[in-house]
């Protein structure tokens, strides 16, 4: 992967390989907040911070712990704790400077750490083996990506709200098709560029 | 789905360590509270795994391997485990099975291991096996807390197979890689081994539930 511009992940990640519709990542979070569009905004954004950080820690954890002590086995219990560990850090450190900002992110946060998005990312950065350019890219557009594909969809439920469903596809199952649809409408990006 | 649940019971005898909720619980993981069709929980891998119905399998086993263990010492230590810090004890929990599933994947299996890519870690972050911890484990005795976790891993596993079915008969015409549908009268339509076949397929098996049991989410709580 040494030879693909930081630049082209992003992208790539933002669009033709959206780490919701095409990886199916953070869907959990994503049925429970895809309602409105500001709750949605406000998740995305603490996706994103999350994400790019984590990413660049567990970088510099794996290729020079990890990997130089044979530990790789160990990577999902460290990388989950990093993860943890930065959710409840960023989470005191906003409280204690920015108020403003703690109301305003507050709940979302700690629902972070669940999140398989930011889990996914760093697993991705390993399987691809990405540089550490190419993870903070990869680890920032993953984020772009899940922010841009949950406002999206946020939007097309706040106006199904007065559509009329069928009785039994009330719900999640009108969400999940309308979802496959968005998925449809991103694969016209292939093509565009290509990571993997 | 549900008549698997007397055989359970007459092993615990009702009065048994299954504290005599063997059948029910049983019953409730697979068909009433589904995981994954019900509650909605743990679609990433239900999502990303079932474009073939082989990789769909295996990672229902993965997933009740991980349940049925995870619930097994959640339970034991449910007693000396501080409540403020049994969230980090739990995912310590899970992700040690993972670790070792993922470990005896690649060692025996590694084709599959490398199909199934990052999804088998994610299993950790899977809130199938942290909300039946939270729910179940914290509160039960421990055999019947590995029920509780076989039934949803069960759960799990029946919507992954049927979703993978659906998906790879559809998409290739083919199961477990053999041709199934005649290739000159079916031409497969590849959408459904393509991410936007998944969400639908999903989409349409909830919608199949809801239709089954007569569950109409309330307004408000849906869309």
């Amino acid at each position: 992967m040494g030879e693909v511009s930081p630049l082209v992940i992003l992208v790539a990640a933002v669009f033709t390989n959206n780490i919701l519709l095409a990886n199916f990542l953070g869907m959990c979070s994503f049925l429970a907040v895809s309602k409105r569009i500001d709750t949605a905004a406000g998740l995305g954004a603490a996706v994103i911070f999350v994400t790019t950080f984590t990413t660049a820690i567990n970088y510099g954890i794996y290729h020079h712990v990890l990997v130089p002590m044979g530990l790789t086995f160990l990577s999902y219990i460290i990388f989950i704790t990093v993860i943890a560990a930065f959710v409840q850090f960023v989470e005191m450190f906003v409280e204690r400077f920015s108020p403003v900002l703690y109301h305003a992110l507050g709940i979302f946060l700690p629902l972070i750490t669940v999140n398989c998005a930011i889990l996914g990312v760093s697993l991705f950065m390993i399987i691809r083996n990405y540089t550490f350019m190419q993870s903070i890219a990869f680890g920032f557009g993953g984020g772009v990506g899940w922010t841009l594909a949950i406002i999206l969809i946020a939007g097309l439920r706040q106006k199904m709200r007065y559509s009329i469903v069928p009785v039994p596809f009330k719900g999640v199952a009108i969400a999940m098709v309308i979802t496959g649809v968005m998925a449809m409408a991103f694969m016209g990006f292939a093509g565009m560029v290509t990571i993997q | 789905m549900a008549h698997s649940g007397p055989v359970v019971c007459a092993v615990c005898g009702g009065s048994g360590p299954c504290d005599g909720k063997g059948k029910e619980t049983l019953r409730a993981g697979v068909w009433v509270t589904n995981p994954v069709s019900v509650q909605v929980l743990g679609i990433c891998s239900a999502l990303a795994v079932t474009n073939k119905l082989e990789n769909a399998l295996v990672m229902g086993a993965a997933l009740t391997f991980v349940c049925v263990g995870t619930n097994l010492f959640v339970s034991l230590l449910r007693n000396v485990t501080p409540r403020r810090i049994r969230m980090i004890a739990e995912v310590a929990i899970i992700a040690t099975f993972v670790i070792i599933f993922d470990q005896v994947l690649r060692a025996y299996y590694l084709e599959m291991s490398k199909q199934l890519g990052p999804y088998v870690g994610l299993i950790i972050t899977n809130c199938i096996i942290m909300g039946r911890a939270e729910a179940f484990a914290l509160s039960n005795r421990p055999v019947v807390s590995m029920l509780d976790g076989l039934a949803n891993g069960l759960g799990y596993a029946v919507v992954l197979g049927i979703i993978g079915f659906v998906r790879e008969l559809m998409g290739t015409g083919a199961l477990f890689g053999h041709q199934i549908l005649g290739a000159e009268w079916y031409t497969p339509n590849q959408l459904m081994i393509l991410a936007p076949g998944a969400f639908i397929a999903l989409g349409f098996l909830i919608a199949l539930h809801n239709a089954i049991t007569g569950v109409n989410k309330p307004e408000g709580k849906g869309n």
